[in-house]
């Protein structure tokens, strides 16, 4: 496998394991686009129908929590992120769309490196 | 030059209450579950009131409520409908700085603007509703000498709507007007940033509707949004936002077999042809202008035009003349007069636009202005503030094709016609565009070559009522601000009447 696409800070993992004693497992979806979008979508795993059009990014691995977290993109939107590296951070905020940390008054937010040559290596082809 | 006292404060012509429950069945109603969240105002970051937290057990009262209402609110003739639309209007012309003042307090965005746009714009898009229901007229068809078909508009009954923070009355009003003039009962959650003044707006119209068409409930997406998108009571969703959640409503109506409507992002090309440059004419400042209008509401409008293409024969100059046009753009107290730009309506939404920057940064793309978090001093230092920022780079560049919904323009060049329209049509939405030349042609083909619903020839960002919005590819299904928004709200009834009096003679 290689390289990783996506990481989260301890900030991100704590509030994750509070969010999945309240939800049940949980994914992401990275939104595109207006108001509340360009943010990392977090739901209830399942809640958020994936097909054909999506692309898994990776699964981040939190401490305390028994199954990964799921982290997806629409393939369009992936093509133009794909050179990217993207850590899921969490900042104050009133959240938004039917992301379920919002009434905690916080957002996940997408925090981004472009990811280096060796890495751009490791990861080309292994999604998809 | 005049500078609006701040609500709460002495002499302020907006007072804004201490709570706000639901508005449901014409009545203010506590949330069952008891659970209020604070609602700051991005000026200064402070909290101003607080407002109801809806659950699932909120939006079934909405819906009892709208249910009870729904059949004889779409039993009223078209003119008692539209009288009452045309009421809404006059009572807001006549409170037109009170909502102005009102809408900058919640959403951060300078007076200048909601005193010019947001709230005209509102009251003309109601009254336009109004003379659209008046005008609009069923079909017959006559199949043969005794059989007709008559083609009768029935509202659908009961709707939901789900509002963004970035216009939270007009793009409330964008939605309401064609769904009330149409005859439906509405349950409608504002977005859970700026819950707040659309109760502002309510304190002046809500009596004019009987109880129960217009029901608003708060709260956040996940806990009232989610219940009102996914419920089976409801005919139709009208949702504006992004492109996950906006196939997530898809999905939930998928479930319940109604249709929706969406408004989607954007990543808007402005395009500037090498005539705009032929002469130092009002023309050409008319087009300076064009390009700052990136920065209009803070960069948080779907349209945005947050890509701006400029051809080369042009580049270096018109685009140094831009960015000292940016430059001159006043930053400020969003509730004084002079300040053409105020505050991002969020700390995430802040927050947001800086990592964007930091990534356009490591992209290699240049700041040519800006590019930095604006500490205005002051109580205006706990608000959410970001400079103006003119990015130079390459469209495969994430600023140039992810929605920053910022005061943020990435700038890029093309040759010729053909490059432009590549380089345009290379993203994956198409909700506006603009084009800029003295040539009709090559204005006209642009605009027809371009991948988008709204195409601005020679303006930007004008949104009057009687012009058709609404996205291409990525950005959404539906067109707002027209007459044709009404069939996104109506059902056709067909009756089909034989005169005949006599048996077909099969049995």
């Amino acid at each position: 496998m290689g390289g990783s696409r996506v990481d989260l800070t301890p900030q991100a993992a704590q509030l994750l394991c509070r969010l999945r004693a309240v939800h049940g497992p949980l994914m992401f979806h990275q939104s595109g686009g207006c108001c509340d979008g360009s943010s990392p979508m977090c739901f209830p795993l399942g809640e958020f129908k994936l097909g054909g059009s999506d692309v898994h990014l990776g699964d981040l691995a939190v401490d305390g929590l028994a199954e990964p977290v799921q982290v997806w993109m629409s393939r369009a939107q992936f093509e133009y992120w794909r050179h990217t590296h993207l850590t899921i951070d969490v900042v104050p905020g009133r959240g938004s769309g039917f992301s379920v940390e919002a009434p905690e008054g916080v957002r996940f937010l997408i925090r981004s490196r472009l990811l280096t040559e060796q890495e751009l290596l490791e990861l080309d082809g292994s999604v998809g | 030059m005049s500078k609006y006292a701040a609500p709460g404060e002495e002499g302020s012509i907006v007072s804004y209450q201490p709570r706000y429950d639901h508005f449901i069945g014409g009545e203010y109603v506590p949330p069952v579950k008891g659970g209020y969240f604070e609602n700051p105002t991005p000026v200064t970051g402070q909290t101003f009131t607080e407002v109801a937290r809806g659950t699932a057990e909120d939006v079934e009262a909405a819906l009892d409520a709208a249910h009870g209402a729904a059949p004889a609110w779409g039993r009223t003739s078209a003119a008692e409908r539209a009288v009452i639309l045309n009421k809404m209007a006059d009572r807001m012309e006549a409170n037109l700085e009170l909502l102005a003042v009102a809408e900058s307090w919640e959403n951060g965005k300078a007076c200048r603007e909601t005193l010019a746009a947001d709230i005209p714009l509102a009251i003309d898009h109601l009254r336009y509703f109004a003379g659209a229901i008046r005008a609009q007229e069923g079909h017959l068809s006559q199949i043969d000498e005794n059989t007709v078909a008559y083609h009768f508009h029935e509202p659908l009954g009961v709707v939901g709507q789900i509002i963004p923070w970035n216009f939270p009355i007009l793009m409330a009003i964008w939605k309401l007007a064609p769904a009330l003039a149409a005859g439906n009962a509405v349950v409608l959650k504002p977005a859970e940033q700026t819950p707040a003044s659309i109760h502002v707006l309510l304190g002046l119209v809500a009596d004019l509707l009987p109880p129960g068409v217009l029901n608003v409930v708060n709260g956040f997406g996940v806990e009232a949004g989610k219940p009102l998108a996914s419920s089976p009571r409801i005919r139709k969703i009208a949702f504006t936002g992004e492109t996950t959640t906006g196939r997530l409503i898809m999905q939930y109506a998928s479930e319940n077999l109604i249709p929706v409507t969406l408004e989607l992002g954007g990543k808007s090309p402005n395009i500037f042809f090498n005539d705009v440059a032929a002469a130092q004419d009002a023309f050409y400042d008319k087009a300076l202008e064009g390009f700052a209008m990136f920065a209009l509401n803070q960069g948080e409008v779907c349209t945005c035009p947050s890509r701006a293409l400029i051809q080369r024969g042009i580049y270096e100059d018109f685009l140094a003349a831009s960015v000292k046009r940016v430059e001159q753009i006043k930053q400020g107290d969003p509730l004084d007069t002079e300040t053409m730009i105020g505050a991002q309506a969020s700390n995430d939404q802040l927050e947001k636009i800086m990592s964007y920057i930091d990534i356009g940064r490591q992209e290699g793309a240049k700041v040519l202005t800006g590019g930095e978090r604006a500490d205005l001093g002051g109580a205006l230092s706990g608000g959410y503030y970001v400079q103006p920022t003119v990015f130079e780079g390459d469209n495969r560049m994430r600023i140039f094709q992810e929605e920053i919904f910022g005061p943020v323009v990435s700038v890029t060049r093309f040759e010729d016609y053909a490059d432009a329209m590549k380089i345009a049509n290379d993203t994956l939405y198409g909700l506006g565009a603009g084009v800029w030349s003295r040539d009709t042609t090559t204005a006209y083909r642009a605009g027809r070559d371009i991948q988008a619903g709204r195409v601005w020839v020679n303006n930007y960002h004008a949104y009057p009522a009687h012009a058709a919005f609404g996205g291409y590819k990525q950005s959404g299904v539906g067109r707002e601000n027209h007459k044709m928004m009404l069939d996104h709200y109506q059902q056709t009834k067909n009756l089909l009447v034989s005169y005949s009096p006599d048996a077909l003679g099969f049995f």
